[in-house]
């Protein structure tokens, strides 16, 4: 089964929380708002990952795979 | 495919046009067609952290080289024919389209009551806007800021940041009108704090100059007399349609569109940002039309993707909005279709008043939440609103909800 990784640049993450809006199985705010995610993801959710890259306003995720 | 797919606009939903046709496997030409002379760029920053010397532009600017497209930028579209399939640019040749996407955005309204000639005057819309008012605000002059919605709200922020005396002035009685009394009232209070005078219930007279003519004075409606020497006009925004009347297509409340962005009378038009008017399913009296960065992403996506794909292919844009503002250290968000919202019901609070979030209710249904500090909790509210939940389910559901930052102090 093929993967995409995740990447989450956190000098850039202001944690507006987009990309929970976009992949909530993939993203969360933590309790202190510090972001969390899952940094290899099935391939089958392709979309939604390109939709919280589209959407982050830091231009702070990208992806490999 | 005579002239291929044109996009007139290089910012953030131009941008997002043509990157979604390349990633949808388009090969053909396509030119994007910007006024500025700037490549596309990051507006949010602009009021917030380039305005407080924290970012610099090339910090704003948007990874754009490996887009292939040929860019027209500083030339300005002045007229569309939907016939000829054809936009003409000023000072330049025409260009033929095969399918189109307008995304031209809005400029600021400017201040046109007495005064209006001072110098000393600033809108904040483009980079060019955002570094000519760093320059003026850099000898620390004294700063009237005239409309607190967001961009004034931002504005003075960034100038208390930065020293700056701060007079913030609106004729609404509380600052982010829009957003809820409860938001407006928590946001008036946190700028009281970091120590703007906060002049609210008041418009703007006139504007007084020097014997230079250099804004002096800005004097309110309730008589009262205001020294600065900088003003920032924040009264909100005009959309860039003018140019497309004539065109046949319809205007107003700004490029009217079906639920795929494509233009009302013209099949091969697309509308993305600022500047479209579409049916959403949470607004179904009338078509909406958003100003906001996320909403401007995801049109410009759709609209892309739309353009280079069959008729029958176009899909629908029914997202839930989402916007924020960056005050101070405090993170506003709202999500959904706040100005709808006919009552507001305070749903969780932290108990030191930290975090919150309030709900819009329209009808019995939640069309909107607002969070102060509360972007971890808004995804769950936005879920909610999509499902077209009810105020009342939402509230009982957030009370048993131990992840809740706590139970408000009454509503």
């Amino acid at each position: 089964m093929s993967t995409i990784k995740v990447h989450v640049d956190m000098n850039l993450c202001q944690s507006h929380g987009e990309c929970v809006f976009a992949a909530p199985d993939v993203f969360e705010l933590g309790d202190d708002d510090v972001l969390k995610w899952e940094e290899e993801v099935d391939a089958s959710k392709r979309a939604e990952l390109e939709e919280a890259v589209n959407v982050c306003p830091m231009l702070a995720i990208s992806l490999e795979g | 495919m005579a002239g291929g797919l044109v996009i007139v606009g290089a910012s953030l939903a131009g941008l997002r046009a043509a990157q979604a046709a390349r990633a949808a496997g388009y090969e053909g030409e396509l030119t994007i067609v910007g006024a500025e002379r700037h490549r596309p760029y990051t507006r949010p920053p602009l009021s917030k952290d380039l305005l407080a010397g924290i970012d610099d532009v090339d910090a704003c600017m948007f990874p754009a080289d490996e887009v292939d497209v040929t860019w027209r930028l500083g030339e300005r579209a002045t007229a569309l024919d939907t016939t000829a399939k054809r936009v003409d640019l000023e000072g330049a040749e025409s260009i033929e389209y095969h399918r189109l996407v307008l995304a031209t955005g809005c400029r600021a309204r400017p201040w046109t009551g007495p005064g209006k000639e001072l110098e000393g005057l600033h809108t904040l819309r483009d980079l060019d806007d955002a570094l000519a008012l760093q320059r003026a605000l850099a000898p620390k002059p004294k700063l009237a800021v005239i409309g607190a919605g967001f961009i004034g709200c931002e504005v003075a922020a960034s100038a208390r940041k930065l020293g700056i005396d701060v007079t913030l002035v609106d004729i609404a009685p509380l600052p982010m009108p829009g957003l809820g009394e409860t938001l407006g009232a928590r946001c008036a209070d946190m700028h009281r704090e970091y120590g703007v005078d906060l002049r609210l219930g008041t418009g703007i007279a006139a504007l007084h100059g020097d014997a230079g003519g250099r804004l002096a004075e800005v004097e309110l409606s309730d008589g009262s007399r205001v020294e600065a020497q900088v003003a920032v006009i924040a009264l909100g925004a005009i959309p860039n349609t003018e140019w497309l009347e004539g065109s046949g297509l319809t205007l107003e409340p700004g490029v009217l569109c079906d639920a795929t962005l494509t233009a009302r009378g013209a099949d091969d038009v697309f509308a993305a940002g600022d500047i479209a008017a579409w049916p959403h399913p949470l607004a179904p009296d009338a078509p909406i039309r958003i100003e906001h960065w996320t909403n401007a992403a995801e049109q410009g996506t759709l609209a892309g993707r739309n353009a280079v794909a069959g008729a029958a292919e176009r899909k629908e844009h029914t997202s839930v909005p989402s916007f924020w503002s960056d005050q101070y250290d405090v993170k506003i968000q709202a999500v959904g279709l706040p100005r709808l919202a006919e009552r507001v019901h305070m749903a969780e609070a932290a108990p030191d008043g930290d975090r919150f979030v309030a709900v819009g209710e329209r009808d019995g249904t939640v069309i909107a939440a607002y969070g102060w500090n509360g972007a971890r909790r808004l995804p769950l509210y936005r879920r909610h609103i999509a499902a077209g939940a009810s105020a009342d389910e939402v509230l009982a559901a957030v009370r048993e909800d131990s992840k809740a930052f706590g139970a408000p102090v009454a509503a």
